[in-house]
Order: structure tokens, then C-alpha cells, then sequence
């Protein structure tokens, strides 16, 4: 889809969730190069009650796995990493990143800002792979090496993939929905820009035979925030992070899904 | 074992949620995660910094679950004083006025 640029800098409007953040950058460069990584996920939107200005500047380190900092300043979200810096104002929907010219920077920085503008309405960002099939998504969630990227890998042709790595999940009228989102894990390939409701949320389990067993609420919340991807760790945020996933375990039924790896175990998924 | 009375009252920096038996709770100030079983959820919700641990064992744990007094209160000790060196109750040789529980 063409972006849309105005006279002098080239912006775009990169919609995950369905919540649409303007980017803006002077560098035709880095615009093409957002334009190819988010892909289906560049809207045709002509305008967006959200933006991020994006500064270019010389890289000092580029350690895309290091962790990001987060914190609150006045009403400003601050957050940097190595490769970027960046702010955001939760009231005024605007922020500005400072970063060299590379694709993990931006990404970051728009995970954080999707978690911040999330956990006030009930959704989150998860480390969980997921799919639709049959209208209904399924979220496989673990730690690294847990599965998520085989069960993408794994998934049978009538399984639509939403992403391998990183899941977007939204409250929308007491119900909750799955999102497509651009970040990849090892598949390296963004999921499709679509979203369903979500059926199930399965912790996955490497094992030699294919099994489900429910898991008790209180087990399934703590395993659960041990995978939200959560950057800022100020009080009012844990507190919002703490009640989106007790109220997503009583809505939403939660499985251990014991699984060895191979294309049957989609057999027990939909 | 001590006979010192002691009171435990629950912090304010904490999310907690009772989800059947059990209870989780996550520290708002390093966002560690605890889960109370059955008997910890008992103790947990009477921790108003009013009424003594000794008391809260008896009526509430000795009462409900099969174990001898003696032993359920130093179990409790040592599982609130766990608790409060994460922070997330706190432990006072008196009564904790309403103002310190707020």
C-alpha cells in the first residue's frame, strides 16, 4: 500500500491492532525502509490522532537484544536502549525517537509504545506465537525455546499466522481479540494484518506425546505475566498489566499444551 | 518459640487477585510475582494489622485445615516473614493504627 508523504517528510501511518501511529521521518531512506518492513501494515489512512518523529542520528552501540529502559518523567514516557532514545506522551499521542538508521530501533520503540497505550484498556503484548483458524485465534505461549516459532512452522495451510514471536491482544467490548502484528521471531516473516477473537491461550510444553490439561486460573495468571512483554515498571503500569491478565485468565480459557513437534498437534488446535 | 505477639498487615504496593483457593500477588515496586495456596490466601486476607498472627492461626487456619496449633504458627512466621522481606506484607510487635494500614 503507498504511504503517504507529505512535502517534506516522508510519513507514514503503521496501523498494528488497529491503532494507527504516524511516523514521521525526513529520510527517504529509512522510509522506504519502514515501508518494507511493515508492509501490510502501512495504512492507507490519511491521518492519525497518534505520531512518532523519528530522528536520525549517528549509532552509538546496536545491541538490539539488550534490554530497553523505561521510565516516567513528568508526563513523558522515556525509554532507551543502546541504539535508541525515545519519548512518549500518553495525552497529547506524541513522541519522539532518536535513533540510528535501523529497522530494530523503530520496533522497539513501537512495542513499547503498543504496551503503553495497551495496558490501560486491558490488552497486551504477549511472547506467544498465534493464529486464526475457523475465525477463532489461538495464542501458544512460552519463553524462548518454548515453541512458538515451530508452532507457526508447523501450521497446517488453513491456518492464517498473526505473528511468531510477538502477539497483540485487545479488549473491545468485554471481549478479546487477537491482532496480526509485523514483529517476527525466527520465521522472520511478518503475520497477516487481520485479527479474530480469541478461543484459547496455550503454554506450551516440548514433550514426546501431544496432551492438553487446563491450568488453575491463579498458575495461569502468573505463568501468563511472566510472558507480557512489559517494559515500564512504574506502579500505575504494573497495576493495569496485573488486571489485564487476571481478567484475560477468567475470560479466556487457559491450557498447558504438551506438544511434540510435528504437524499432528495442530490436530487438537481449532 | 517466642510468645511475642506479632501483627502483619498487608502492603499497598502490591496487585493481588484471590482466583479460586489461591492468591497471586504482584509487588508494584519490582514487579515480583507471588501465589499463595489455600492456607497462605487465609492468613493473606486477614493480614489488617490488627488482629495477632497467633489469632489469624487459629481461627483461620487451625479452624479449616487439619494441623496442630503450635505447628501452623511457626509455619505462618516463617511464611509472613517471607512475605516481608519482599515487602509485600509488614510485620509490627503492635497493632498498626488504621492511618499505617491505609
Amino acid at each position: 500500500m503507498p504511504a503517504s508523504y507529505g512535502k517534506e517528510d516522508r510519513n507514514m501511518i503503521i496501523e498494528i491492532g488497529g491503532l494507527p501511529i504516524e511516523v514521521q521521518t525526513s529520510d527517504p531512506g529509512f522510509a522506504r525502509l519502514l515501508e518494507a518492513r511493515y508492509g501490510d501494515f502501512v495504512s492507507s489512512r490519511v491521518e492519525s490522532a497518534f505520531s512518532l518523529r523519528v530522528q536520525l542520528t549517528p549509532p552509538k552501540t546496536s545491541d538490539p537484544d539488550a534490554d530497553a529502559e523505561v521510565w516516567l518523567e513528568g508526563s513523558d514516557w522515556k525509554m532507551q536502549r543502546g541504539d535508541f532514545r525515545a519519548r512518549w506522551n500518553s495525552a497529547t499521542h506524541e513522541g519522539e525517537v532518536f535513533q540510528s538508521a535501523n529497522p530494530y530501533a523503530i520496533d522497539s520503540v513501537l512495542r513499547i509504545v503498543h504496551t503503553l497505550m495497551l495496558a490501560p484498556q486491558g490488552g497486551f503484548l504477549l511472547h506467544a506465537s498465534s493464529a486464526v483458524r475457523n475465525g477463532k485465534a489461538f495464542l501458544f505461549s512460552g519463553v524462548s525455546e518454548a515453541g512458538k516459532t515451530t508452532m507457526a512452522r508447523l501450521a497446517p495451510p488453513d491456518v492464517a499466522l498473526l505473528t511468531d514471536e510477538a502477539s497483540y491482544v485487545r479488549k473491545l467490548d468485554g471481549q478479546y481479540f487477537a491482532y496480526g502484528t509485523p514483529f517476527a521471531g525466527e520465521l522472520g516473516h511478518p503475520g497477516k494484518n487481520i485479527s479474530a477473537p480469541v478461543a484459547a491461550l496455550y503454554l506450551l510444553k516440548k514433550a514426546t506425546k501431544n496432551r492438553i490439561d487446563p491450568v488453575d486460573p491463579a498458575e495461569a495468571v502468573r505463568r501468563l505475566l511472566r510472558n507480557i512483554l512489559f517494559f515500564a515498571h512504574q506502579p500505575e503500569m504494573v497495576r493495569h498489566v496485573f488486571a489485564s491478565a487476571c481478567a484475560f485468565v477468567q475470560a479466556i480459557p487457559v491450557y498447558e499444551l504438551s506438544f511434540f513437534p510435528d504437524q499432528r498437534v495442530w490436530d487438537l488446535i481449532g | 518459640m517466642t510468645t511475642e505477639e506479632i501483627y502483619i498487615a498487608q502492603s499497598t504496593d502490591i496487585a493481588c487477585s484471590t482466583l479460586g483457593d489461591d492468591t497471586i500477588i504482584m509487588s508494584t515496586l519490582d514487579s515480583t510475582v507471588f501465589m499463595l495456596n489455600a492456607v497462605g490466601t487465609a492468613i493473606w486476607k486477614a493480614a489488617d494489622g490488627e488482629i495477632p498472627l497467633s489469632r489469624i492461626v487459629q481461627e483461620q487456619v487451625c479452624s479449616q485445615f487439619e494441623v496442630a496449633e503450635d505447628l501452623a504458627l511457626a509455619d505462618a512466621k516463617e511464611f509472613v516473614g517471607e512475605l516481608a522481606q519482599h515487602g509485600i506484607l509488614s510485620i509490627t510487635s503492635t497493632p498498626h493504627s488504621p492511618s499505617e494500614v491505609l
